[in-house]
C-alpha cells in the first residue's frame, strides 16, 4: 500500500490531537507505520490549527509481541521506517477532515483531483470571517472531487447533547463509509486507548452514530 | 513493544529506561511534554523499576529507582539545579525551550568546564518557523561553538528516545553534560517506537528484555572535590585545556559513532551510480531533514549516497572526509542558519578542494524545511526536472489566536483602555496577554523576552526625561503601563521590579495573575501551591514580595469587573513611583477544566 496522508484541520480545542492519537493507534494497530505532526501551545487557543497523519507499508507485524529494543543491537529503526516526513506534501492529501468549514476550505492546497474532503458543515466565527454562503459557494466552486459536507456538530448535539464529540462523529464516518483504509472496529479500539475510560461511552456513541446516519 | 509516542514523550521513555533521577524544567513550546510527562510519571510512580546490567548482557533482576522532578523559577535555575544533583552523583536530565538556554547559559559554560559527575542531558527545543516561538528564530545549535557542549540531533521519535539513552552514555563516560536538540517536527511527531515497558501501566507489562543500561549508583550525596567543581580565576584556563581536550575524545567517539551514518548509493533504483546525474552527488544531512531527503530521493526516483549526522558537534571530521573525498557535488540540508555547510567547506579545502558545495544556494535560511523545498533543491544539484504538484491555493481571511471567551484578561484590557490616557505606553511580555497586541485589545508597543516588560518601561521612563528637556511636548510625561504574568514574574520579573524600585522608576505594572503557567499547557508555578511531584506548598505571595521591594501603591484584585479595575488603574497613574495592581483570577481553560473533574 502506498502512503495514507490524512490532513485535519479545525480551529483550536477541537479536539484535533485527540484524533490524531486516535488515527496513529489504529494504524499501528492494523501494523502500518505512522507517523502524524501536531502543533502546541499559543497557535492553539482559537487559532487555525492543522494536523498530520500518514500511514501506510506495513511493517509492524500486528500479532508480534515484542521487538529487540534499539540499544541492544544499536540498529536505529528509522532508517528501515516506512513512513519518513510527518509532513503531508502538497497537494498530496487523500482525506481532507475538517472540523470547520473555513478552515477545512483552507486546506485546498494539500488537495489533487483524487481527494475527498469531508468537512464539517459549522462556523466558529470571527471577526473578518466570511459568512456560510460564501465558504460553501468557494467550497463548490475549487473541490470538484468527492466531497462530504456534513453538520455533524448539529447531530452530535442534537442526538447526544455533546457538540464537542463532532469529530469522532466525523471520524466514524470516514471508517463507515470507507473513506480510510482503516477498519472501524480497530478505530473504535483505538478510541478506547486514547480517550479517558468515563468518556468511551459517549466517543463509541458518537462514532457508531455514523454508521446508522 | 512498540508504542506510539510523541517526540517529547519519547525523551522521556528513553530517560526512564536510562534510569534518570533529576529532572528540572521550565516550560516552552515545544518542549513543554517532556515536564508535563515527568510530573505524571513523577506523581503516580515517584519509584520505577530499570533495568540493571550492561547493554548486550541478559537481563538481571529489576531494581527500582527513584526519580525527582520539579517545575524551576526559570531555565537557569533548573540548570543549577541538576548541577548540584549531578555533582551528587545524580541522573539528570533538563528540559527547556530555545530561549530557555538563552537564560540557562551563565551557567551552562562555566558547567562545561568543571564537567558533571553523574550524567547529565539538556534537552533544547528549538521551533524553526516560530510555530509558538515570537521573540527569534533561534537556532540553539551555535551553543555548541560558545559552551563547547557535544549537541545530537534526532530526527524521529524513535531516535529522539535511542539518542537520549546514547546522551546519557556519552555524558557518563565523558563526564560533560551532553545536549539533546530538537525541533518543532521532532518534538511534536508521532510514531511507533520501541519501549522496554510502559512508563504509565502496571509492572506486568514491563517483562519485556532488554533496558541494558548502568544503572547510576546514587545516594552517596554530595562528595566535597573543589578541584573539580569550582571554576576560580586562577584554574579556569587549565579548565578550558582540559575541556578542549575531552571534547577531541568526544569527536574520536563520534567518528565510531553509528549515529553519524553512511547510506551508500545501492544502485538498484532509479539513477545509478554509473548515470551522469547519479554519479558523485552526496547529501549531508542532520535532524528532521532526513526524513524529508528520504522522502524527496523516493518522489524523485533517486538513489544518492546520504552521511546522516546525528552528532552536530563534535563534528566526526574524518568521516566527513572520507565521505566527501570521492565527490564532485555535495548538498548540505539543515534548517536555519548554514553551520554545517561552513565545517564541510573548510572540511573539503584540504579533502577535496574541487568539490562543490552546495546548501543555502537551493534552501532557505528562514522558516522550517519540508519535502518540497528539500526536493527542489535535490533537483537543482542533480540536474533532474522536478514538478511539484500544483496546489490550488485560495485567499482567506486569517484566523489570529485569541483569548478565550471567558479568559480574565478580557476584563483587565477592557479597564485599562478605558482608563489610560491618550499616549499611555503599553509593556508586552511573554504568556497568553501577548494577544493584547492583537485587534481588539492593541496594547502592546514593545515586546522582547520574558521578565522584560518592567525593565525596558524602566529605560523608557528614564529616556522621557531627556525627551521632556529637549522638546516642548505639550502632553508631559507619558505614562506607561507593563503587564506581566505569574509565571513571567517569577521566572525573571522580581529582579526588574527591584531594579524599578532602586532606581526610582514610575510606572505601573499589572500582573496577569492567572493561578498557573497557561500558555505552555498549565504547568503549576511557585504562586498556586502546588509542585511539579504533586505536593501541597504554601502559595509564595506575589503581593508580599512586592511589599518586601518596597512597592507602597500596591492592590490585589480578585475577580473584579471593569469599574474596579478602571477606578486602581486611574489612581494609580496619578501617583509618582512603581505602583502594581495584581489581576488575580484562574484561567478561564483550567477553572473549566477543573469543573469537569
Amino acid at each position: 500500500m502506498k502512503i495514507f496522508n490524512i490532513v485535519i484541520s479545525g480551529t483550536g480545542g477541537q479536539g484535533l490531537i485527540t484524533l490524531i492519537q486516535i488515527l496513529a493507534e489504529a494504524s499501528l494497530l492494523e501494523g502500518y507505520d505512522v507517523k502524524t505532526s501536531e502543533l502546541h501551545g499559543l497557535s492553539q487557543r482559537g487559532g487555525s490549527v492543522e494536523a498530520y497523519v500518514r500511514f501506510g507499508q506495513k511493517v509492524y507485524p500486528p500479532t508480534k509481541k515484542s521487538s529487540r529494543s534499539a540499544q541492544n543491537n544499536k540498529i536505529y529503526p528509522c532508517f528501515s521506517g516506512g513512513v519518513y516526513s510527518p509532513l503531508v506534501p502538497l497537494a498530496g492529501a487523500d482525506l481532507v477532515l475538517g472540523l470547520e468549514l473555513l478552515e477545512g476550505l483552507r486546506m485546498i492546497r494539500y488537495i489533487n483531483p483524487k481527494t475527498i474532503f469531508l468537512v464539517n458543515k459549522y462556523i466558529f466565527p470571527f471577526a473578518g470571517g466570511l459568512p456560510e454562503e460564501e465558504i460553501l459557494l468557494k467550497i463548490n466552486g475549487l473541490v470538484k472531487n468527492e466531497k462530504h459536507i456534513i453538520p455533524a456538530s448539529k447531530i452530535c448535539q442534537e442526538e447526544l447533547g455533546a457538540e464537542v464529540v463532532s469529530g469522532i462523529y466525523l471520524l466514524g464516518y470516514a471508517a463507515h463509509k470507507n473513506l480510510i483504509p482503516l477498519k472501524p472496529d480497530l478505530i473504535l479500539k483505538a478510541i478506547e486507548k486514547v480517550v479517558p475510560s468515563k468518556r468511551f461511552e459517549l466517543n463509541k456513541k458518537a462514532f457508531e452514530l455514523a454508521q446508522s446516519n | 513493544m512498540k508504542k506510539i509516542l510523541l517526540g517529547n514523550e519519547a525523551i522521556v521513555q528513553g530517560a526512564m529506561e536510562a534510569g534518570v533521577n533529576f529532572v528540572s524544567t521550565y516550560p516552552g513550546t515545544p518542549a513543554s511534554e517532556i515536564g508535563n510527562t515527568f510530573a505524571k510519571i513523577a506523581k503516580e510512580q515517584g519509584v520505577y523499576p530499570v533495568k540493571s546490567g550492561v547493554a548486550g548482557a541478559p537481563p538481571q533482576a529489576e531494581q527500582f529507582n527513584r526519580v525527582y522532578f520539579e517545575f524551576s523559577t526559570n531555565e537557569k535555575v533548573a540548570l543549577e539545579a541538576a548541577i548540584g544533583a549531578s555533582f551528587s552523583g545524580l541522573k539528570c536530565l533538563v528540559a527547556m525551550k530555545s530561549f530557555g538556554l538563552n537564560v540557562a547559559s551563565d551557567a551552562l559554560l562555566p558547567l562545561c568546564y568543571t564537567g558533571t559527575k553523574g550524567p547529565m542531558v539538556i534537552v533544547v527545543a528549538d521551533d524553526p518557523s516560530c510555530w509558538s516561538s515570537g521573540q527569534s528564530e533561534q537556532n540553539s545549535r551555535a551553543f555548541a561553538y560558545l559552551a563547547h557542549i557535544p549537541i545530537l540531533e534526532p530526527s524521529d521519535a524513535q531516535e529522539a528516545k535511542d539518542f537520549t539513552i546514547l546522551a546519557f552514555e556519552i555524558s557518563e563516560q565523558f563526564n560533560s553534560p551532553v545536549i539533546l536538540r530538537t525541533t518543532t517536527r521532532v518534538s511534536h511527531q508521532r510514531m511507533p517506537v520501541d519501549v522496554n515497558y510502559e512508563l504509565l501501566a502496571s509492572n506486568a507489562s514491563r517483562s519485556d528484555a532488554g533496558g541494558g543500561i548502568k544503572n547510576y549508583e546514587f545516594g552517596s550525596g554530595f562528595i566535597k572535590n573543589p578541584e573539580q567543581f569550582c571554576v576560580m580565576p586562577n584554574r579556569v584556563l587549565e579548565m578550558k585545556k582540559k575541556l578542549l581536550e575531552k571534547i577531541e575524545s568526544i569527536r574520536k567517539f563520534a567518528e565510531k559513532s553509528n549515529i553519524n551514518k553512511i547510506e551508500k548509493a545501492s544502485g538498484k533504483m532509479g539513477l545509478s551510480r554509473r548515470s551522469p546525474q547519479g554519479a558523485k552527488v552526496g547529501i549531508i544531512v542532520s535532524g528532521v531533514s532526513y526524513l524529508y531527503v528520504k522522502e524527496a530521493m523516493e518522489k524523485l526516483n533517486l538513489d544518492l549516497p546520504i552521511l546522516k549526522l546525528g552528532f552536530f558537534y563534535p563534528l566526526p571530521t574524518k568521516k566527513i572526509e572520507n565521505f566527501i573525498k570521492n565527490l564532485k557535488k555535495v548538498l548540505v540540508v539543515e534548517e536555519l542558519d548554514p553551520y554545517l555547510e561552513k565545517e564541510i567547506k573548510i572540511l573539503a579545502k584540504s579533502g577535496n578542494c574541487k568539490l562543490e558545495i552546495f546548501g543555502k544556494d537551493f534552501l532557505p535560511e528562514i522558516g522550517e524545511l519540508n519535502f518540497e523545498k528539500v526536493a527542489f533543491a535535490v533537483s537543482k544539484i542533480v540536474g533532474k526536472k522536478y514538478v511539484l504538484s500544483k496546489a490550488i491555493s485560495v485567499d482567506l481571511p486569517n484566523r489570529s489566536p485569541r483569548l478565550c471567551p471567558n479568559c480574565p484578561y478580557w476584563v483587565v484590557f477592557g479597564a485599562v483602555k478605558r482608563a489610560a490616557p491618550a499616549g499611555t505606553i503599553f509593556g508586552g511580555d511573554i504568556g497568553c496577554y501577548m494577544m493584547a497586541g492583537f485587534a481588539p485589545h492593541n496594547l502592546q508597543d514593545y515586546l522582547l523576552c520574558m521578565g522584560s516588560s518592567v525593565s525596558v518601561a524602566h529605560g523608557i521612563e528614564k529616556a522621557s526625561s531627556f525627551a521632556k528637556a529637549s522638546a516642548d511636548k505639550p502632553e508631559g510625561k507619558k505614562k506607561i503601563i507593563s503587564f506581566m504574568g505569574d509565571s513571567t514574574f517569577f521566572h525573571s520579573g522580581i529582579p526588574a521590579l527591584i531594579n524599578a524600585v532602586f532606581n526610582k522608576s514610575n510606572q505601573l505594572i499589572i500582573i496577569m495573575d492567572n493561578r498557573i503557567t497557561a500558555m505552555t499547557g498549565h504547568q503549576p508555578n511557585p504562586g498556586m501551591g502546588k509542585t511539579g511531584m504533586g505536593e501541597t506548598v504554601p502559595e509564595i505571595s506575589i503581593e508580599k514580595i512586592a511589599r518586601a521591594c518596597g512597592v507602597e501603591n500596591i492592590k490585589t484584585i480578585e475577580g473584579g469587573v471593569v469599574s474596579e479595575f478602571e477606578s486602581v488603574i486611574k489612581e494609580f497613574l496619578s501617583k509618582e513611583g512603581v505602583s502594581i495592581i495584581i489581576a488575580k483570577q484562574v484561567c478561564a481553560l483550567l477553572a473549566k477544566r477543573l469543573n469537569k473533574k
